[in-house]
């Protein structure tokens, strides 16, 4: 006997097969359908500064921080290192720039850049004796590492100790705040997503996929790793230097498991890998949180369960699922069997 | 004069002396020694778990001996990065293929190409590694544009990952080339297709170490053989003088 089963089938919609790969596009619907996905949002991104009241601005300051502490945690995290420490490079940048500031009187637009690279190289340096551990191993020094830090900044009051340091320069004006961040934003979202399909790219991702075959094809896959730490440190410690300049104070909470934690669940409900999914994620949780403050008490509780839902729902991610229903469209089929 | 000088007293490509491993309690290589010339391909053979890729292991730097000494090219090499091996020019394929799944084959070459070794030999440049690429495909029988080199490295059937795995290999311009278990799961026809291109290396000059159970194609190409048993050498030289020798039959048929 036959039985009939019905089955879900995905097949790409016409346009994207006409757009695809082909670079002289014969119609204006064509050429929308591939140009909207990364003008729009961008777009977006940009009028939305004009139109936000202040609270909000700094709802989307912060967002956009955690969109690029997501981005990179997102690109380690394709090499092959989960981090549960992106707090170790947003504390590097704070503290970078609270002394290139306090101690050295630099001037903003030099704190920030150089706080940029020293927090990078610093970060890299830290990681540098567990460059070889694979998996939870090297996840759970990222994880420690911040906290230990924390903890010392206490102990021996260094750089002010619990007090932090105050009093350090802010940005001229709300503009060039909020923009700043937003073009650092773009630069690297669409930066990395470059970087991941040229050459040295391909080289990071497949570390993570088989490190034994890379290593035996002439690669130094600890040296790939460093850099890969470097650049990922660079920009942790960007959005570290950046929102000490936003605060105007630098102090321990900048080692806080937050943000470690929350440019994690950035990058995994947005999708991973695509670094736009961590943008997106982070443009939805950090409005979501912030949103929920009306709650009061079970304000946490109703984010975690907002999580959960995410995640359970669209275990592929948000970008993904996006995507998919952007390129594709589904119908049920008879299949026997 | 040269020439007199090379045949008389040739000096080894590869020499392994008294190599050791243990894993815990298990002898995986005892003192397993053996020089490699120029332009030889040598056998290297034994039953399943005789040490055949541990040894392989120990030479290309995936794992680092217990004692011993591996000297290529008269330089000590013993217990270096794998990756620092690759670049003096010895390249290997895995017994287990595992590509870089996600990425087009002619994309799995890109990581071969871009390392420190294939730049210093073009002068200082990588070149249009695509193409590059897609040469070497062809040479290892890819047919030329076909789209398998197109796609994805994890959906190509066995025969084409082997090709795939030996081409990655002669992405790095090796001088030495160690295939482990090249041969394994390929039809009689893939053979057929894969023996010319190892024979064409040896005309080209590349010396070549081959681990392989399929013995009958083996014997076929190789100059000598060693045989493992237990990770002890217990019988080199002429592949057919060995075989008659009464320790290899026994490893391979079992006593009488």
């Amino acid at each position: 006997m036959v039985v009939k089963r019905k089955r879900k089938e995905r097949i790409d919609r016409g346009i994207k097969a006409r757009s695809d790969d082909i670079f002289a596009l014969t119609s204006f619907r064509e050429m929308l359908y591939v140009a909207v996905p990364p003008v729009l949002p961008v777009l977006l991104l940009l009028v939305l500064p004009l139109v936000l009241p202040l609270y909000w601005k700094k709802v989307l300051i912060s967002a956009a921080v955690f969109a690029l502490l997501a981005m990179s945690w997102d690109f380690i995290a394709a090499v092959g290192m989960v981090s549960l420490g992106q707090a170790l490079f947003f504390g590097m940048g704070a503290y970078t720039t609270g002394v290139l500031d306090h101690y050295a009187g630099l001037p903003i637009w030099l704190s920030i850049p150089l706080a940029t690279v020293i927090g990078g190289f610093l970060s890299a340096i830290l990681l540098l004796p567990v460059i070889r551990l694979r998996g939870v191993y090297f996840s759970m020094v990222t994880l420690v590492l911040p906290l230990m830090i924390e903890r010392i900044i206490e102990a021996t009051a260094l750089f002010g100790g619990t007090e932090g340091i105050t009093g350090i320069q802010s940005f001229p004006n709300q503009w060039v705040e909020v923009y700043l961040v937003l073009v650092v934003l773009l630069l690297c979202l669409f930066g990395f997503r470059r970087l991941m399909t040229s050459d040295y790219g391909l080289v990071l991702k497949a570390v993570s996929d088989n490190d034994r075959a890379v290593m035996s094809a002439g690669i130094n896959i600890y040296w790939s790793k460093a850099q890969a730490l470097f650049i990922a440190g660079s920009v942790g410690s960007f959005c570290g230097a950046y929102l000490t300049h936003v605060y105007m104070f630098v102090g321990m909470p900048a080692f806080a498991l937050d943000y470690s934690i929350l440019p994690l669940a950035s990058a995994v409900v947005g999708g991973m890998g695509t670094f736009a999914g961590s943008v997106m994620g982070a443009m939805i949780l950090v409005p979501l949180s912030e949103a929920l403050r009306g709650v009061g008490g079970l304000r946490t509780v109703i984010y975690a369960i907002s999580l959960v839902v995410f995640i359970v729902a669209l275990p592929e991610g948000i970008f993904h699922y996006i995507q998919r229903k952007y390129h594709q469209f589904e119908r049920w089929v008879e299949v026997e069997g | 004069m040269v020439e007199t000088s090379q045949t008389e007293s040739p000096q080894p490509l590869l020499r392994v002396k008294e190599l050791s491993k243990s894993f815990g309690g298990v002898r995986a290589v005892v003192a397993v020694s053996f020089d490699l010339y120029p332009g030889e391909l040598l056998g290297v053979i034994g039953p399943n778990g005789s040490g055949k890729t541990t040894l392989v292991n120990l030479i290309t730097g995936l794992v680092k001996p217990d004692a011993g000494l591996v000297e290529y090219q008269g330089r000590n090499i013993t217990g270096w990065m794998p990756y620092r091996v690759a670049r003096l020019g010895i390249a290997r394929t895995f017994q287990m293929v595992r590509p870089f799944a996600a990425l087009p084959a002619f994309k799995n070459l890109i990581i071969p190409l871009f390392s420190p070794r294939v730049r210093s030999l073009s002068g200082g440049k990588y070149g249009d590694r695509d193409s590059v690429a897609k040469d070497l495909l062809e040479e290892v029988g890819f047919e030329r544009d076909s789209s398998v080199t197109y796609k994805p490295a994890g959906s190509l059937p066995h025969g084409y990952l082997k090709r795939l795995e030996l081409a990655k290999c002669l992405a790095l311009r090796p001088d030495l080339i160690i295939l482990d278990e090249l041969f394994s799961g390929l039809s009689i026809a893939e053979l057929a297709g894969i023996l010319p291109i190892i024979e064409k290396l040896l005309v080209g000059g590349t010396t070549i170490i081959m681990i392989e159970h399929r013995l009958r194609e083996l014997f076929r190409i190789a100059n000598r053989v060693v045989v493992l048993n237990y990770g002890r050498v217990i019988a080199q030289g002429k592949p057919a003088d060995v075989m008659e020798q009464p320790d290899v039959k026994e490893a391979y048929l079992g006593t009488e």
